[in-house]
């Protein structure tokens, strides 16, 4: 449930990297806590966040959560899918379920997320 | 996201049961609840295709009997409990002196001088001193039997067959809002109405607190080859607002009215004197400046409790419930906004984190069960 080539963050999202660019979702802790996700509004394509920065929403039927960038930088794209489709954040939170992808600013920042081991303590489930 | 209260919540006696078959919980009104077990969307659909069973104990339950029962209740509601034959079931705000609702609840007609009033958890503690305070000047007993009273509801169009399976009483024969005492449910002694909050068939059944669990898990076993699943309050919730049944706390409270609810039917001005009355008569007269309006999102967005209305720009009103709704598919809300936009098919915006998303107001309810 917590793949070891991610990096997470205290609140709850996960990034990938690749080439410099990071993939960011949230984990299968926060979309079982949030129960059906039926609403994801995504940030513009382009637009700068600062790391810890609220770049989206996610609504379950009954709650509305941020998604905070777990590093800085570019958003270069965004998981266009999850419009039509937000239940793809439920079925493949690591996969289909992605939200940006985005440019990293400082790839000294990724030292400050979790390993899995590190996220599963933090949620209790080490 | 869970924070722990200060005060520990109540539990009501399926608490264990809930927690053992993996339900996630919530504190409500001071009671630690169910929120979901397989999931909200899920539980939704079951109660609207088969059946869905919810445990409710934590809701309040008065008893009222004596030679003034009748008075003390029509003092305290708006609507007229003096219609009610014995056996009949009533839904009843009750009112501050101002007009603002202290509570809405069902009042059951048990017998000439006997009845029930089953009021919302959150504001069992202050139904209860309102009910007293005016108690003093009737000859009547009041008792909060709310603690040793388990209530179980049991929904869905498929539910009357279901309950029917574990007792011997015909319950075909009680009708929508009708309640009979002294029916055996899975052999224990139960007050058994035909009424509920998702909008459907269904049944409640009251039982002794220690009787609940008896009773739920023989309905889920009667049920189970039904698809009758336990639902949360969630599923609740979602069902209640399509149903356009009003939730206090959100759509109604101390600083809105009946009038403004949309819930005229549920005052009698030609009964006897009752509280809230006059207040009532004069917005009545003047004419009331906000109505409850049912309205679909056009724009994208999920309108939540507290969002602002906007028309042309200009703050107008505010969402009191939202959801996505499992059954339209779309995402639907109650808001107060000016009587003109509180007609089908007019257009304001929500705010919806600031930004405007458009939406339309609907003929409400939002979804009525397909009888036969």
């Amino acid at each position: 449930m917590y793949p070891e080539e991610l990096r997470y963050s205290k609140e709850h999202e996960w990034i990938r990297v690749e080439d410099g660019e990071g993939v960011v979702g949230i984990t299968w802790f926060a979309q079982d806590q949030l129960g059906d996700v039926v609403y994801v509004e995504l940030p513009e394509v382009g637009r700068k966040v600062a790391k810890d920065e609220a770049f989206g929403v996610v609504e379950s039927v009954k709650s509305v959560s941020d998604v905070y960038a777990p590093v800085g930088g570019e958003i270069v794209a965004v998981n266009e899918k999850l419009v039509d489709h937000p239940e793809l954040v439920n079925q493949d939170p690591y996969g289909e379920g992605w939200f940006i992808r985005l440019r990293i600013g400082d790839p000294a920042e990724l030292r400050d997320l979790l390993d899995a081991a590190g996220y599963q303590e933090l949620i209790g489930q080490a | 996201m869970n924070h722990r209260p200060t005060d520990t919540p109540r539990k009501t006696p399926l608490w264990s049961w809930h927690v053992n078959h993996g339900a996630r919980t919530v504190e409500f009104g001071g009671w630690s609840m169910p929120v979901q077990y397989a999931g909200v969307i899920e539980e939704h659909r079951a109660v609207r295709s088969a059946a869905g069973l919810f445990d409710v104990s934590h809701m309040g339950e008065f008893r009222l009997s004596g030679p003034d029962a009748l008075r003390l209740v029509n003092r305290v509601i708006t609507n007229d409990a003096g219609r009610l034959k014995p056996g009949k079931v009533l839904y009843a705000p009750v009112c501050w002196p101002d007009g603002g609702i202290v509570d809405d609840c069902l009042v059951y007609r048990l017998g000439e001088d006997r009845f029930m009033m089953v009021v919302n958890a959150a504001n069992t503690r202050k139904d209860f001193e309102w009910v007293a305070e005016h108690a003093r000047h009737f000859d009547v007993e009041l008792e909060d039997v709310s603690l040793e009273t388990g209530l179980v509801a049991c929904q869905g169009p498929l539910a009357p067959a279901i309950v029917q399976r574990i007792t011997a009483t015909d319950l075909s024969t009680l009708g929508t809002y009708w309640c009979r005492e002294g029916v055996e449910v899975a052999g224990k002694t139960c007050l058994v109405s035909r009424t509920g909050y998702t909008g459907e068939d269904g049944f409640e059944i009251y039982c002794r607190w220690g009787d609940t669990e008896a009773i739920w898990t023989a309905l889920l076993d009667a049920g189970a080859g039904d698809g009758l699943v336990p639902a949360g309050l969630g599923a609740r919730d979602t069902l209640r607002l399509e149903a356009r049944l009003l939730l206090y706390g959100n759509d109604i409270d101390d600083r809105t009215t009946p009038l403004e609810a949309g819930l005229e039917w549920t005052v009698k001005f030609d009964k006897p004197d009752f509280i809230g009355k006059a207040a009532l008569q004069r917005q009545q007269a003047e004419g009331v400046r906000r109505r409850l309006a049912g309205f679909v999102m056009a724009d994208r967005g999920i309108p939540r409790h507290g969002y602002p209305i906007a028309r042309d720009g200009v703050e107008v009103g505010t969402v009191t419930s939202g959801t996505y709704s499992p059954t339209l598919e779309r995402n639907i809300g109650l808001g107060y906004v000016p009587p003109d936009l509180a007609v089908p098919d007019r257009e304001f915006d929500v705010l919806i984190r600031g930004r405007p998303a458009r939406a339309r107001t609907v003929k409400t309810p939002f979804y009525r069960p397909s009888r036969g």
